[in-house]
């Protein structure tokens, strides 16, 4: 029997504030579902990165959370994985300390593991909270729905493309798109956790890993995102009004 | 001219409550309380009016160590307390309005509003129970409001502080205090604490000690909860039968002996007045429902879902999960996926509330076997006709529950 598909869950007790963990539930128990053994291996913040890991996944945290964790990885551990392209997801904080500079606590700017060719500064205006709905056709993931809830505003460079155009909500609060897509890293602001929310997001990276997958059912995901597609539309209606933004540019 | 304000706006506040109740909006306290404010508002203070006060604040455990501290002080006369669970300014003034003879009063206080109610009512005592994550949404993070404490705490004029040792954000926010009794409460939730409030660096534990490099470490406690026994300053075990469920809920009783004793009450006669408490508005309630024993359970929190797990006992086999995410509760439920329910699996549960459908796809994954059904009546009914039910709801959902068993109360008592 194959090697089980290993999930690393980066430093969750750091960077799991809004439920992110459970990205690497989901990522796990999907592969399971289709007779694949698959398993979610922790990472706590005292412990090595495993370097053979098959997928990486980080999620949000605290400020001061945020800059433990890169002085952990600052070791170059992440970075050997990205070169050798294992798929990595990393959502809100774990998105803002893959690129190459973040505000810490204090308002500083601070140096990010320059996965992610990107800034984050703050975004004017108030904190960023509430329904996200991002459409990211182009990466043949569809419509994103999440909940997003931060105070960044992250500016892609050249080397990064947007995961997709934000339909209702903030993302990045910069050119209207959420995210970045970079060699094999994905990035998003979306909570809910984003892969419960968007089963064909999680299967997207599963599918760099193990190669075409079986349809498993999901009818529940697909009744929670018609449910928070027709809230994000009827949020994002008063968000237009309440607010100018540019117009997408997705043509 | 300042109590002529107040007279005025007391008796504005209490006209309007009493019109909240006649028109059944309402209980009539947030609002009537809403109003003396408004009209008066330094009416929190007057309110109070010199009166020998305790705060309680934490994320969860609020309103059952109010209860336990309310039982505990009243073994020496009437004690004014905001039971109803109003625990802003707002209801805060209105309860103490309302009844206006007791001298000592218990005060639950959400958790960013104790550093303005401390101003306003200048209490003895202040028990600091816990803090986790809870309506990020809201409050975004959980050490902030960490910070909010730790200054309002600090000064000479400070009031004596309860606090459980056993939260280093506690313990942070608590250790500022001139004057503080260290109570260990325990804490089965520790992942709002890897990082170090003080120095943001790692912090370690052992057993029960907890430690970070800069020096923040787990104080020495003179009260302890250690299984059903409370530890008292003497090195006196009490062994205690509480009436609700869960070692949480011994740690809160500790945490109430140790504040009442602040008062002269004996840990003994403390925790004795604590044990005829069965349920706490609602929460731990066991009635019956369709023909089947229920009992219900409030969880609001990663934190305090992971310790209504606990409660549940073996052979209960019917679950109801309700969810809410209205803005009481925190508009955005990721926060189902920090939450244990695998450890539901092998039960039967039913997953309800107007969040169901992130429930059904938490408690697939989770591998726990399940339906989903909108109305949480009807929810409740498809568990109780298997057996015995154990209903876990966050905030409001808990609310429309306390509703749903009601009625079915009231048409027993009429049918029979």
């Amino acid at each position: 029997m194959a090697d089980p598909v290993r999930i690393a869950l980066v430093f969750p007790a750091v960077l799991g504030t809004y439920g992110d963990s459970g990205n690497a539930v989901v990522l796990t128990e999907r592969l399971r579902w289709r007779g694949i053994a698959a398993e979610a291996v922790p990472v706590e913040i005292d412990q090595p990165l495993p370097q053979q890991a098959d997928i990486y996944v980080l999620g949000g945290g605290e400020d001061s959370a945020q800059a433990l964790a890169v002085s952990k990885l600052a070791d170059g551990s992440l970075r050997r994985a990205a070169d050798r392209g294992a798929p990595m997801l990393a959502v809100c904080a774990g998105f803002q300390i893959l690129g190459e500079t973040w505000l810490d606590g204090h308002g500083d700017v601070s140096p990010g593991l320059g996965l992610i060719d990107c800034r984050t500064d703050r975004l004017e205006g108030p904190r960023a909270v509430g329904e996200l709905l991002v459409d990211a056709t182009r990466e043949g993931v569809g419509v994103l729905t999440g909940y997003e809830n931060h105070g960044g505003r992250t500016v892609l460079g050249p080397a990064a493309r947007p995961l997709g155009v934000v339909r209702s909500g903030v993302g990045n609060g910069a050119a209207t798109v959420d995210g970045a897509v970079q060699g094999s890293v994905v990035a998003t602001y979306l909570h809910g956790p984003a892969l419960a929310r968007n089963p064909a997001l999680a299967d997207h990276l599963l599918t760099q890993v193990v190669g075409s997958l079986t349809p498993v059912d999901d009818r529940e995901a697909a009744e929670l995102r018609e449910e928070r597609l027709r809230a994000a539309r009827s949020a994002g209606r008063g968000m237009r009004r309440r607010q100018w933004r540019p117009p997408a540019r997705d043509a | 001219m300042t109590s002529a304000r107040y007279a005025l706006a007391r008796a504005a506040g209490s006209a309007a409550a009493a019109l909240s109740r006649i028109t059944r909006q309402g209980d009539g306290t947030t609002v009537g309380g809403r109003i003396t404010l408004a009209i008066d508002p330094r009416a929190l203070e007057h309110a109070a009016g010199g009166r020998d006060l305790a705060l309680v604040t934490g994320t969860n455990g609020k309103t059952t160590t109010r209860s336990f501290l309310v039982a505990a002080l009243e073994t020496l006369g009437p004690v004014v307390s905001n039971a109803g669970g109003a625990n802003l300014p707002s209801g805060l003034t209105a309860a103490l309005a309302r009844d206006r003879a007791p001298r000592r009063g218990v005060l639950e206080v959400d958790e960013p509003f104790v550093p303005q109610v401390i101003e306003a009512v200048h209490p003895r005592a202040v028990t600091l129970l816990n803090l986790s994550r809870d309506q990020l949404d809201r409050y975004a993070e959980v050490r902030r409001l960490a910070g909010i404490w730790r200054d309002a705490l600090t000064g000479v004029a400070a009031p004596t502080v309860i606090a459980n040792c056993d939260d280093p954000l506690v313990v942070w926010a608590a250790s500022a205090a001139p004057d503080i009794v260290w109570v260990a409460a325990g804490q089965r939730w520790h992942d709002d604490t890897s990082v170090c409030p003080e120095c943001g660096g790692v912090l370690s534990r052992t057993g029960t000690d907890w430690s970070s490099t800069c020096g923040l470490r787990r104080p020495v406690p003179s009260w302890r909860a250690e299984g059903s026994t409370v530890t008292d300053p003497q090195g006196q075990g009490h062994d205690v039968t509480l009436g609700v469920p869960g070692a949480v809920n011994v740690g809160n009783a500790a945490l109430a002996a140790a504040t009442a004793s602040l008062w002269g009450v004996s840990a003994a006669d403390a925790l004795a007045a604590m044990t005829s408490i069965r349920t706490v508005e609602g929460r731990y309630l066991s009635t019956s429902y369709a023909g089947s024993a229920v009992r219900l359970l409030l969880a609001k929190n990663p934190a305090g879902w992971t310790e209504a797990l606990t409660m549940v006992p073996a052979e209960r086999q019917q679950v109801v999960v309700a969810v809410n995410a209205r803005a009481a509760d925190g508009r955005d439920p990721s926060w189902l996926w920090d939450v244990p329910f695998e450890q539901l699996a092998g039960r039967r549960a039913v997953a309800t509330g107007e969040r169901s459908r992130d429930v059904a796809v938490r408690l697939r994954y989770a591998g726990v076997d399940h339906e989903r059904i909108d109305d949480p009546a009807a929810a409740l009914t498809a568990a109780a006709r298997l057996g015995p039910v154990e209903v876990l709801a966050n905030y409001t959902a808990f609310q429309t529950y306390r509703k749903v068993v009601r009625g079915a109360e009231t048409r027993v008592g009429r049918d029979g």
